[in-house]
């Protein structure tokens, strides 16, 4: 597929983002109603914001391209593509990432959205699993993500999710690392102020993955938590600690209703 | 397989000033950072930009190695005459790509 084909198919794709973005507005609207919860993009600077707006200048778009050649390339054993089973993104994946973390079928514990994509690729594809903040997971996890944007934030109500959610809202609230603080300190009790000339954001996880300035690169939600912990100078959890999937659960829980607007751009 | 995200208009009135904007995936790697086994990563960076109408050049960019991964670039151009825009990247590592908008004027 050349570039300027996909550019096509990118124009094609826009148009329907155009929709999605004027709903995701809109929804961002109704929520300055009663609702006083502010996502990551509203503390950014108008040129930021733009620049997240504008699917041609946010450079996180360069990646859903590449995830949306991955959706379409066969892999593994089973020599199958997303695509193949899952058809067209746009229909199949619509508001799939607002209601993850979730327990796959079969399954006792949730995992994310990139633990769902390598789930499908070790069982469907009989692929080897994607390693974690790959590029080729991160570019199908946006590509993903992308097909939920402007969809409110959905966990779904299955009651075996309760007490991981809980273990995540502990670990939230517990005092750790060598500076002795929790994530609740900074972004519930002092969201909205400043650390070190940087608002203090309200952590709702509403652009995951990101494209990251300061990473210049397009990061996941756990690399953003890994940040987080490395800054309270806090041990790290590993890669796939199931900790991360518990806060993630958590986080989306305290979003829920809050408009997708992945993938997104940070400072 | 190239990476580009191209925004320019599909039409313009002849005289008008278009802005094209164009987004490239490029690792622009500095030549001067150390890998993790401490040695220093080769300079992998794009070197030049050009952009044609309908083959005449129209604008030009040196990059240097201080300038950041997935370059943005954002020009204007006066439409004269229908015709295609050629965007064109080199660099290190024989790094080309080339993409082609069109643009009716009328």
């Amino acid at each position: 597929m050349t570039a300027r084909l996909v550019y096509r198919r990118m124009r094609v794709l826009r148009v329907g983002l155009a929709l999605a973005l004027v709903f995701g507005s809109t929804l961002v609207l109704a929520q300055g109603g009663g609702d006083k919860r502010r996502s990551g993009y509203q503390d950014m600077g108008p040129a930021l914001q733009k620049m997240q707006d504008d699917d041609t200048a946010n450079p996180a778009m360069l990646f859903v391209q590449l995830g949306q050649q991955g959706w379409a390339r066969p892999s593994g054993a089973a020599n199958k593509a997303c695509a193949d089973c899952h058809g067209v993104a746009a229909a199949s994946m619509k508001g799939v990432a607002a209601r993850y973390p979730a327990i796959p079928k079969g399954a006792d514990a949730p995992v994310d959205l990139e633990g769902r994509i390598n789930l499908c690729r070790t069982e469907n594809q009989q692929a080897a699993k994607l390693p974690p903040e790959s590029r080729e997971l991160l570019a199908l996890t946006a590509f993903v993500a992308l097909q939920s944007r402007g969809q409110p934030i959905a966990p779904p109500d299955d009651p075996r999710l309760g007490v991981f959610r809980e273990q995540g809202a502990a670990i939230y609230r517990l005092r750790q690392g060598q500076l002795n603080l929790s994530c609740a300190l900074c972004h519930d009790d002092n969201a909205g102020k400043k650390l070190a000339g940087v608002t203090i954001p309200e952590a709702h996880p509403t652009a995951y993955p990101i494209y990251r300035l300061e990473w210049q690169a397009l990061g996941s939600l756990k690399r953003r938590l890994r940040n987080c912990l490395v800054g309270i100078r806090a041990e790290p959890y590993a890669a796939d600690a199931p900790e991360y999937v518990m806060l993630e659960l958590f986080f989306m829980d305290r979003a829920r209703g809050m408009a997708l607007e992945a993938p997104g751009v940070r400072p | 397989m190239a990476n580009v995200l191209v925004n320019a208009p599909k039409t313009a009135r002849r005289g008008q000033a278009v802005e094209i904007k164009a987004l490239i995936l490029h690792p622009m790697e500095t030549g001067f950072r150390p890998g993790a086994d401490g040695r220093i990563l080769p300079r992998n960076i794009i070197e030049l930009f050009t952009a044609t109408w309908n083959g005449v050049e129209v604008f030009r960019i040196e990059l240097s190695p201080a300038i950041a991964v997935n370059p943005f670039v954002s020009f204007f151009a006066v439409a004269t005459e229908s015709g295609t825009i050629g965007l064109r990247w080199s660099g290190d590592e024989g790094f080309l790509v080339e993409e082609q908008v069109a643009i009716a004027v009328e």
